[in-house]
């Protein structure tokens, strides 16, 4: 389970705990959001801009 | 005035005052500009006194663009995290939602309890639906931030115009595709206001609407769950004016009718301004680039900026949508518009005019240079606005 943060606001997506308001089951995959996902926050960043919290 | 310092270990002292601090306290007594026409109407009893809101709003806040002038200041970058948690900061937005609220439910009292001729009438619904649509720059100010009460209060003040999916159209929506062909709340060159008008309000709720609708499936819920946002806000909306219709009566239906639709036009006019024409290039897979700062047009106007929370420093607002207003920056050679956003509002209604003062500014940005494969065009203008522009401007020469 790893953490995914949006590189302009900071919105972080983590594994274990899904997003509930966006309709993301605790311990979905980050690999798992649509193609088309966008940071849910700023709407500015797209699933390929995330950064891995660990890298 | 509050100084704002840090000490940088490699910069030194850092210090800062915001000139706008005390002028977006005004935020506070726009609900008087709205009411000054009852007012005067009370004291002398003449019905041009109801089209004296209009004319402030317009021609006094251009005026006032035009006397103060423009504030470039930017807040140093190391103290944007102490004005963003300055509390005076988030709390004027917030105060200013039952405001709106109060001055519709007032202006609405008094048209349905006095004996006004029809034009008064329309002056008293458009005067409403003026501040009313200052209630959807106080939902965009609010409903992009991260708080769960500044989101929830953005909803709520969006039902006063009864505009309930602004704040999911917008923010996943208008953020995501702006600048691009199939935003309908970016307007495309050669494209008057009206013809704009028919794209962006269907085109917006529609957007809004399906935006909604997958985020509740995703949940495995209907789009007509409880949960659902934009019908939140349309239930307070029809709370509240049908509320107005019990109480004082039929009128109420033109006169709701005619301040909702001059709100969401006071959008309409924002979102007709904002992108006129740019336009995001494709990257080799198909998406567009980031929305780059030359993809909005700005205004530093003093005036206008603090009747709109900064909306004009729109670049910045594009490239970090959760920064809050005071935070927001201006810098050199942004897209940058004659006169504050009010002042382009009033243009706007005369497309001639609207043509003349922005196709060449268009044209002339440095990243475009008369090269209208670089620009948003009206596909039913194109060719027009080619046997127009073709000779008047160098064109980039093809790589």
């Amino acid at each position: 389970m790893s953490v995914h943060l949006c590189p302009d606001c900071g919105y972080a997506y983590d594994e274990a705990q899904g997003d509930r308001r966006e309709g993301y089951a605790p311990g979905t995959p980050f690999e798992q959001l649509p193609d088309d996902f966008v940071c849910p926050d700023c709407a500015v960043r797209a699933k390929s801009d995330f950064v891995r919290q660990d890298q | 005035m509050k100084t704002f310092a840090m000490v940088h270990p490699e910069k030194g002292a850092i210090v800062y005052r915001d000139r706008k601090r005390f002028l977006w306290i005004s935020a506070l007594f726009f609900p008087l500009v709205a009411l000054s026409g009852i007012g005067l109407y009370s004291l002398n009893g003449r019905e041009w006194a109801f089209v004296v809101p209009l004319v402030l709003f317009y021609g006094g806040t251009a005026l006032f663009d035009w006397l103060l002038g423009e504030d470039t200041s930017n807040p140093p970058e190391e103290l944007v995290s102490q004005l963003e948690d300055d509390k005076f900061y988030r709390w004027l937005p917030i105060l200013t939602v039952p405001m709106h609220f109060a001055a519709l439910i007032l202006i609405a009292g008094f048209a349905g309890t006095h004996d006004v001729s029809w034009a008064a009438m329309l002056a008293l619904a458009l005067t409403a639906g003026l501040y009313s649509g200052l209630g959807v720059n106080t939902a965009h100010e609010l409903g992009h931030k991260k708080t769960e009460l500044e989101r929830r209060l953005a909803r709520i003040v969006s039902a006063v115009p009864a505009y309930g999916h602004f704040c999911v159209e917008h923010n996943r929506g208008h953020h995501r595709h702006v600048a691009t062909p199939a935003d309908p709340a970016s307007s495309r060159m050669g494209e008057n206001i009206y013809k704009f008008a028919c794209r962006e309000i269907p085109g917006a709720f529609r957007r809004g609407w399906i935006a909604e609708q997958e985020r509740l499936a995703r949940q495995g819920k209907s789009a007509w769950h409880h949960e659902n946002e934009i019908l939140q806000s349309y239930a307070l909306t029809a709370v509240l004016q049908i509320g107005l219709v019990a109480v004082f009566g039929w009128l109420m239906v033109p006169f709701l009718a005619v301040h909702n639709f001059f709100a969401w036009w006071q959008l309409t006019s924002a979102n007709y301004i904002e992108h006129y024409g740019l336009l995001r290039k494709r990257n080799a897979n198909g998406t567009f680039e980031h929305c780059q700062p030359y993809h909005s047009w700005n205004a530093n106007h003093v005036a206008s900026n603090v009747v709109l929370f900064h909306l004009e420093r729109h670049s910045d607002h594009h490239a970090h949508p959760t920064r809050r207003y005071q935070t927001l920056r201006s810098f050199p050679d942004l897209p940058s518009l004659p006169n504050g956003y009010m002042g382009m509002y009033f243009v706007a209604l005369f497309p001639p005019l609207w043509y003349r003062v922005m196709d060449q500014r268009l044209l002339s940005l440095p990243h475009i240079n008369g090269d209208l494969s670089l620009v948003n065009v009206d596909p039913a203008r194109r060719s027009v606005l080619e046997a127009r522009y073709s000779k008047s401007l160098p064109r980039a020469v093809a790589a």
